[in-house]
């Protein structure tokens, strides 16, 4: 279908906007740069759209070819786009999500760059934020793993440079500067098994295009099966590392350091989601690897519930969204793991709606705090801005309802979505999910159950605590309600939250048909009652739990009460130090690591490998020495050694011969 | 009889007398003559290009009788192919920027710098070039002379501990692989290159000294690990420009040098000792990566890292793939662009600030947006980013290398792509002391951005990082067809063994 081939400008649309404003930004000002980057991810969107149309009157896999990339003897890697159901799923939610966002970002990048006090980064932020587009659009189009993973490193990128954004801020100037490194390197890891997993591909298939790999990986699994294995639990070492699962979760929390659209869009909707798209995308191969289906299960489900008890004990409001994010991202890991790849994608759409949601509106409110803080301190006595003011420690709001009332209806709407309330979006998807579980193991299934009362009690002590009791801090008391910029993408995405049912609504399953197209195979999609009874049952009961324990009995509507939940122990003292994993990679990876570089830089290499060369050295200087001393100058002495020469040389003739 | 490649490597010594005709004090005169020359040659080189036809293998060929070595001859012979075609065009390609980049640098005695420049492009042009194993020799130890001067006058404060060093640790080698040269033209009745590599049957005995006597020489320059401890003082103390071309070219010569002599000469040799070479590669990548993060001084942390991204390099040449091999090739010019950036990135520091503590910066991206910014290009470039040209050459060495049949084993890939971890980790560290976190020293704060000059001196540097990031097969299509007659000739040979 020629509409197909209109495929490429996905890309092209934002890396013509950030060229532009590279070039002109910075002189053509914050309104020209924000709508430019804006209509680009917009151009994008409109091109996911048509493509979307073309696929729903024709809706086979199409290969577009664009450019060749690395052609080397018999090996090929072209820049090639797959317009497929699931691809242009992704690139719905990606552009979609990332509109409304940069949107957001207008508003919000406006007063973000002035209270950090330099307007000139405005144009910069938005240069990354369509390069971060054009990235995630590459990995979700590609056709072959490797244009895959050039995506996959791009948005790596993307987040990197986001997540430092303000280099020089955070915690002593560097924690911000620091946070990006991690991501980086962390994902480094995680990129590490995936091009390990590449590199099998290539030996095995000799190729790494989609349509190869997937139709030789049978012959392989019957041949080989624990290279299968091997190739797609490194695979799943990259999805950890991108999806934020165990053991390379850590980088998450960390990233909340960038700016509130960037923990939206990259850190919570879009690009931790890659991973759940690799893995779906890779079905034929992890069918044929059951044993990795499992590990991916697993990993998911212990993911999905240790990150939301860590998620219960936060303080800092982006914080427990970003444990949420990685219980989530778990809920989906541990979907795909056991096949339910409808189910996982359902929530990874949904879940984008809400914690978008969420996301913005977490930072509609910290933006009320900081404008809220600024007013409260201007009429100061001494004039001076209290220092170690926290806008994003839950501790210091309270009462937000009444002073921000739309960010107040649609945090609620996203909470109650994320803690599966129905009839919400997440509810649905949700269901689905333990619906498979149920059906797949009862300990995956009990986890997920468990996670999810951990999630509805989690997001309602952060309502309480945000929204509900009293103004805890002046900063709160004089908070405001931010305007139609900000609120206009809010509704927008609450709107999505509140109808993203639909997008697979039990019995019209149009999310099942739509993408069956795509993936073989797929179990019938089914409605059980009783899960979604006991789902709805057990996120009241969680919703039930943080009212009774924040509102009813606990004094945390008092300033400076210590959290009800305090009384938890040993365990509140676990998830209030997020069970201590960074200090454990602290001391088991990054001290050993400095310790060796340490040992190889100046023992090893100064002192061993240099010292051979040295000691060559000292060696010819002391036969030099030794050898000096013969030729002393003295003729009786020359004389001497003559003598002995000659007496030498008779003995030998004389005696020997 | 063609002359083209003799008028390219000979042109540089055009400026020796039209500089010596010019005054000391005449300081901007020498340098736009120098400048002049070396863009000439570059001019030269890309002729050469034009006309040069990667099917055809050993082309544009000349071959002068010269001596008489116990009867045997020594000729003037010299051919250009896939092997080195991209090694000339980098040398002739950075020379002339790093000639512009010494503007502010280098203020003293200019004359004799430009002069000494001029002479090590003329010795490297012919040391990629020669096909006789006495021209090469000679050219060879003629790099040191320019390069030992260049570091010992113009260099930092350890400067004579560091020219002595790096003059010894390659004369060592050296003598080794001239007594394998003489033994090579007396039982091969031949200095020529394409002869002996036919009649290789005359010296198969000795095959395995010589390849080792061969890889002692290559093995210093390259250098490999553990004969590297004289790269990190020479870069120190050498000027900005010098450290552009010896990391940029001199170490690709010990690289090619396994390529041009050690793989055709003793193929049999070769294969044997594949998976040790290969085994010195890996540590040195992981070791360079790991030393590199311990380092405080910029220029010593490039300089281990050039020890990591060289062992990418050895690995691609002795895991003898198709792939892996032409992967090496062009590793070789991505290491000279982006280290060589990297350097004069340094250096552009180091003209402001007088040090190379990383310690003595941090927080100066917000003072130098753009520089910053280029700086970021390339740190990306050197780790290895997809969509630039470090990805390229490791990804295909890497893959080349998983499944070679030499090698036998995806070990030694596996864990080389460590190494694409580890270099995330000294790079990002570099970039953050440097650039990113708060600005820790007042004098900073008024740290001058990017200058015209300078953003001239990068950006063909940028312009090629990005080019072969994104679309290598020109490249790979001057280098391929060079590649695969070699590995058909060590094919034969490890069919011959069996």
């Amino acid at each position: 279908m020629p509409i197909f081939s209109l495929v490429p400008w996905v890309v092209l649309i934002p890396v013509i906007g950030l060229s532009i404003n590279l070039l002109l930004g910075r002189r053509l000002g914050e309104a020209f740069s924000g709508a430019l980057a804006t209509l680009a991810a917009g151009g994008s969107f409109v091109v996911a759209v048509l493509l979307a149309v073309g696929l729903s009157r024709d809706p086979h896999p199409v290969v577009v070819p664009f450019v060749d990339w690395i052609t080397l003897g018999d090996f090929s890697a072209r820049w090639a786009f797959r317009v497929d159901t699931l691809s242009v799923t992704m690139m719905l939610v990606v552009a979609g999500i990332g509109t409304l966002i940069h949107l957001y970002a207008i508003g919000y990048m406006h007063a973000d760059v002035h209270h950090q006090g330099d307007p000139g980064r405005f144009t910069r932020f938005f240069v990354y934020l369509n390069l971060f587009i054009a990235a995630m659009m590459i990995l979700v189009s590609a056709d072959n793993f490797l244009m895959l993973f050039v995506g996959w490193e791009g948005v790596g990128l993307c987040s990197y440079l986001l997540i430092g954004f303000w280099f020089e801020k955070g915690k002593d100037g560097i924690a911000n500067a620091r946070a990006a490194k991690k991501a980086f390197i962390v994902n480094r890891i995680g990129d590490f098994g995936l091009l390990i997993a590449l590199f099998l591909m290539v030996a095995n298939f000799g190729s790494l295009d989609f349509s190869v790999v997937f139709e030789k990986a049978p012959a392989l699994a019957a041949a080989a099966p624990g290279v299968l294995l091997a190739m797609t639990l490194f695979m799943l070492l990259g999805v950890t590392g991108k999806s934020a699962q165990i053991p390379l979760y850590v980088w998450l929390p960390d990233a909340m350091a960038g700016p509130t659209p960037v923990s939206a869009l990259i850190h919570a909707a879009t690009m931790v989601t890659a991973g759940v798209y690799l893995i779906i995308r890779s079905t034929p191969l992890f069918v044929l690897a059951p044993v990795a289906q499992a590990t991916v299960t697993w990993v998911g489900a212990l993911t999905a519930f240790f990150a939301a008890t860590i998620a219960l004990g936060q303080f800092d409001i982006k914080k427990v969204l970003a444990y949420s994010t990685i219980s989530q991202l778990g809920f989906m890991v541990a979907a795909a793991g056991m096949g339910a790849s409808v189910a996982a994608m359902f929530h990874l759409i949904t879940h984008a709606f809400f914690k978008a949601l969420l996301f913005l509106a977490a930072g509609s409110v910290i933006l009320g705090m900081e404008k809220g803080h600024e007013r409260a301190h201007q009429f100061d006595e001494s004039g001076h801005k209290s220092a170690g003011f926290d806008p994003q420690d839950m501790r210091n709001m309270g009462g937000l309802r009444d002073r921000m009332p739309t960010t107040y209806w649609v945090y609620l709407i996203g909470a109650l979505a994320l803690s599966g309330i129905p009839p919400l979006a997440g509810f649905f998807s949700k269901d689905e999910i333990l619906h498979a579980a149920d059906q797949y193991h009862n300990l995956v299934f009990w986890i997920l159950l468990l996670t999810a009362f951990l999630t509805a009690l989690y997001m309602g002590r952060q309502l309480i605590l945000v929204f509900g009791g009293t103004v805890r801090t002046r900063a709160a008391g004089a908070s405001t309600e931010n305007g139609a910029i900000i609120l206009l993408p809010l509704i927008l995405l609450a709107i999505l939250t509140v109808l993203g049912g639909l997008i697979n609504f039990p019995g019209l399953w149009t999310l099942d048909h739509w993408l069956e197209h795509t993936l073989e195979g797929l179990p019938p999609a089914v409605f059980s009652p009783l899960t979604a009874l006991i789902s709805v049952l057990i996120a009241l009961g969680g919703l039930g739990t943080a009212y009774l324990v924040y509102l009813v009995t606990g004094q945390v509507i008092e300033s400076n009460s210590p959290d009800p939940l305090e009384r938890l122990g040993f365990l509140w003292k676990g998830i209030a130090a997020r069970w201590k994993v960074d200090e454990l990679y602290e001391a088991i990876i990054v001290r050993p690591y400095q310790r060796l570089a340490h040992f190889l830089a100046s023992p090893i290499d100064q002192g061993l490998i240099d010292g051979i060369s040295a000691g060559l050295a000292w060696l010819m200087q002391f036969f030099a020495e030794l050898l000096r001393r013969l030729q002393n100058g003295f003729v009786r002495s020359y004389a001497l050694v003559v003598l002995f020469g000659v007496v030498a040389i008779l003995t030998y003739v004389v005696l020997v011969r | 009889m063609n002359y083209s490649l003799l008028i390219l490597t000979f042109f540089p010594l055009i400026g020796l007398p039209i500089l010596l005709f010019l005054r000391e004090e005449q300081k901007n005169a020498i340098r736009w003559s120098a400048l002049l020359v070396s863009l000439v040659t570059f001019g030269l080189s890309l002729w050469v290009l034009s006309r040069f036809q990667p099917e055809a293998g050993l082309q544009m060929q000349i071959d002068l009788p010269w001596l008489n070595i116990a009867g045997i001859r020594v000729s003037f012979q010299m051919g250009i192919d896939g092997l080195s075609i991209l090694l000339v065009l980098l040398t002739a390609f950075l020379t002339p920027l790093a000639i512009l980049s010494t503007w502010e640098s280098v203020t003293e005695q200019v004359k004799g710098f430009m002069m000494f420049f001029l002479m090590l492009e003329t010795g490297m042009l012919g040391v990629f070039l020669a096909q006789d194993l006495v021209l090469f020799y000679i050219f060879w130890e003629f790099t040191l002379i320019p390069m030992y001067f260049l570091i010992g006058i113009w260099g930092g404060a350890r400067r004579i501990y560091a020219a002595v060093k790096f003059f010894l640790f390659t004369m060592a080698g050296s003598v080794l692989m001239l007594l394998a040269i003489l033994y090579l033209g007396l039982a091969g009745k031949s200095f020529s290159l394409s002869e002996l590599a036919t009649n290789r049957a005359m010296f198969a005995n000795a095959q395995t000294w010589l390849f080792l006597a061969f890889a002692a020489a290559f093995a210093i320059k390259v250098p490999v690990w553990p004969l590297h401890t004289w790269l990190p003082d020479a870069h120190v103390e050498a000027p900005t420009a010098g450290s552009v071309i010896l990391a940029g070219v001199l170490l690709k010569m010990g690289t090619y040098g396994f390529l041009r002599f050690n793989l055709p000469l003793f193929p049999q040799a070769a294969l044997s000792f594949a998976p040790a070479m290969a085994v010195l590669a890996v540590i040195g990548i992981l070791y360079g990566a790991i030393v590199s993060y311990q380092q405080k001084d910029v220029k010593k942390l490039v300089a281990y890292s050039s020890v990591s991204h060289l062992g990418f390099v050895m690995l691609g040449i002795f895991a003898l793939t198709p792939r892996s091999l032409s992967g090496s090739i062009l590793q070789m010019i991505n290491h000279g662009l982006s280290t060589g950036a990297l350097f004069l990135i340094v250096g552009m520091l180091y003209d402001r600030r007088h040090t190379r503590e990383m310690s003595a910066y941090g927080g100066i991206w917000k003072v130098v947006p753009v520089l910053g910014a280029l700086m970021l290009v390339v740190t990306l470039s050197s780790a290895g980013l997809p969509g630039l040209n470090g990805f390229v050459g490791e990804f295909t060495i890497l893959m080349g290398s998983f499944a070679s049949p030499v090698l036998n084993s995806p070990w030694f890939a596996g864990v080389a792509t460590l190494g694409v971890v580890l270099a995330a980790v000294y790079l990002l560290v570099m970039f953050e002391k440097v650039f990113l976190g708060p600005l820790t020293h007042e004098e900073n704060r008024t740290l001058k951005e990017i200058t015209p000059r300078e953003v001239v001196v990068l950006l063909p540097i940028l312009i090629l990082i990005g080019w072969i990031g994104l679309s290598p097969n020109f490249f790979f299509n001057l280098i391929s067809p060079s590649v695969h007659q070699l590995t058909a000739l060590l094919q034969a040979a490890a069919v011959a063994v069996r």
